[in-house]
């Protein structure tokens, strides 16, 4: 195997670095198979009830590493497909085009993008076939991530805790039969209202690579990262929890700006490899700098949701919730990683 | 001026078939030295998805002896667009279909064919990317050999010194892109950080230019000598 000599510093449980993903999905079919089918070529995780009629459907995908995104959260309430790629690689146009034939129920499907060049690529090429195909499809592009300047310097900000978001309360919108617009519209105000960053205490390794895939010091953290082990924007020390939230927490409040009397839905996420019992001192903190700035937390989801492999380390995200949000969050939903109201 | 010598040389499907067996063949080979390219800078994946996506085109290329240009660049671009993911895979795929779609139906590519083909190519990338030069990205190897390829058209040389010079020119664009900053693709996160790192897609990009003229090299031995005639 070629694959041999580069093997020797991963400790991973897996059977072969290429079968990755489909040994996965093929794991996940046999647990859920009350909630939802896997296709293989293209690869594709589907509700077990698709297409329901009149329903519009709710598209997204994006590279495999980030488990229970974004197959995790397939089902009622939620994601009517998902798309797996290679291990932070996006999925390929045939992919997207057969989920979305798969999920139309008559009323069009929205998919979710989250703004990486690859996914947004391929997603577009995908939208293109399916529109030749007969089906309407609209796309919102996930961009929340403060830790990126949004400027015409980079390729805009990053999607990534909103997304979670974005897809439990499109779903909730979707079931309440809203129109493919209106869950378009409401897709919008969520990537709108959300805003993230993300730090690391460790890289991760690419099974395929088998190497971290960039190097922090046992005493440094990288603060700014983003989802698929790239680095972030700053290296610096090691800090108490207190002290890494602020720095997370005051770029996404100002950015808004989240005012005093906000209520915001707080999402404290684990990169993969940290244990709740950080993330939810991680979520102390976020509440006391909240309290401080008279936002109030109205919902909260502490977890690991959106992950890059084995990293450790966090990320926050804040959305900023009306009454509209509020009930398509709070909203039944029945998926493997998301329960409640069922 | 009449070209003569410019159109003397023509490639056949057989020269392209040989040409991605070969690429196939040396993007496994260059597979862990993209991938280590892509990991300060990208997602440590450049690599390993154009190795995955190549080998998908290598296992079709037994059937294609007999196919047009056009339908084997075509296979090309379609099977990269389903294999490949990242952002490589939409734009090497549009890349070729592009090319394709310049060459559809022709058996043999002259001098002016192969610089439409890649003209097409480079705009199929420069529109699906939104990308212009000098963003440290793949576009800053391929645009400078287009243009050197543009430039010697009509002109005195051979396609194959013509694409020597173009290869030499996309070899120039691939080193430019280290003290780059990047302002497109994932690389542009980084910001000030992504200087001093050469572009892992400017580096296969100038991988793919140079095998063609490998390729070229040893299936036409002594044709620049004669073509200076």
């Amino acid at each position: 195997m070629q694959t041999a000599g580069i093997q020797t510093s991963m400790k991973k449980l897996i059977n072969t670095p290429e079968t990755v993903v489909k040994d996965a999905l093929e794991g996940m079919a046999a647990a859920h198979a009350d909630l939802l089918r896997v296709h293989f070529d293209p690869d594709y995780v589907v509700r077990a009830d698709a297409p329901i009629k009149g329903k519009v459907g709710i598209v997204s995908g994006g590279g495999s590493g980030h488990e229970p995104m974004h197959g995790g959260l397939v089902g009622r309430g939620m994601l009517d497909a998902a798309c797996p790629g290679a291990v932070f690689t996006s999925p390929v146009p045939p992919q997207m085009l057969e989920a979305t034939k798969a999920v139309d129920g008559g009323a069009g499907v929205l998919h979710i993008v989250k703004n990486y060049t690859g996914d947004v690529m391929n997603f577009e090429m995908a939208a293109e076939l399916a529109a030749a195909d007969g089906v309407e499809v609209a796309s919102v592009v996930i961009n929340d991530d403060v830790a990126v300047q949004d400027s015409l310097y980079t390729a805009g900000r990053r999607g990534v805790g909103t997304t979670v978001l974005a897809e439990k309360i499109c779903g909730g919108a979707a079931e309440a039969r809203l129109s493919l617009a209106e869950v378009k519209r409401v897709c919008e105000k969520v990537n709108g209202w959300g805003r993230s960053m993300g730090m690391a205490l460790t890289s991760c390794t690419v099974p395929a690579k088998g190497s971290p895939t960039f190097d922090l010091g046992a005493d440094e953290m990288e603060v700014g990262i983003g989802i698929h082990g790239e680095p972030g924007r700053r290296r610096m020390p090691l800090k108490p929890a207190a002290e890494i939230v602020e720095l997370l927490a005051a770029p996404i409040i100002e950015d808004l700006p989240f005012q005093s009397g906000d209520q915001v839905l707080a999402f404290v996420n684990g990169m993969g490899g940290t244990p709740l019992i950080e993330l939810y001192i991680v979520h102390k903190e976020l509440a006391r700098i909240l309290q401080g700035r008279g936002v109030t937390i109205a919902r909260q989801l502490i977890g690991n949701y959106i992950t890059s492999l084995e990293m450790a380390g966090t990320s926050i995200t804040l959305l900023k919730l009306d009454d509209e949000l509020t009930r398509f969050w709070d909203a039944p939903v029945h998926t493997p990683a998301l329960r409640w109201g069922v | 001026m009449t070209n003569v010598a410019s159109n003397a040389a023509a490639i056949r499907a057989s020269d392209l078939v040989a040409f991605l067996a070969a690429l196939a063949d040396r993007l496994k080979q260059e597979r862990a030295y993209l991938t280590e390219l892509d990991s300060p800078i990208g997602d440590a994946d450049h690599g390993v998805n154009l190795d995955r996506g190549f080998s998908a085109v290598a296992a079709k290329l037994a059937d294609m002896h007999d196919e047009d240009l056009g339908a084997i660049l075509k296979m090309v671009g379609t099977t990269l667009v389903s294999t490949v993911g990242g952002a490589a895979g939409p734009l090497y795929g549009t890349a070729f279909l592009r090319a394709g779609g310049v060459l559809a139906g022709r058996t043999e590519a002259g001098f002016d064919e192969v610089v439409q083909a890649a003209r097409a190519a480079l705009e199929g990338i420069l529109q699906r990317g939104k990308a212009q030069r000098g963003e440290k990205t793949m576009v800053d190897a391929i645009a400078p050999a287009v243009e050197s390829l543009e430039a010697a058209r009509g002109g005195p040389l051979a396609l194959l010194d013509a694409a020597r010079q173009a290869v030499a020119a996309a070899e120039q664009g691939m080193l430019a892109t280290t003290p780059m900053l990047a302002t497109k693709g994932r690389a542009s996160y980084l910001g000030e950080r992504s200087i001093g790192h050469q572009d892992p897609g400017a580096t296969s990009a100038y991988i793919m230019a140079s095998v063609a003229l490998a390729t070229a090299e040893q299936r036409s031995p002594g044709a620049a000598a004669k073509n200076l005639t």
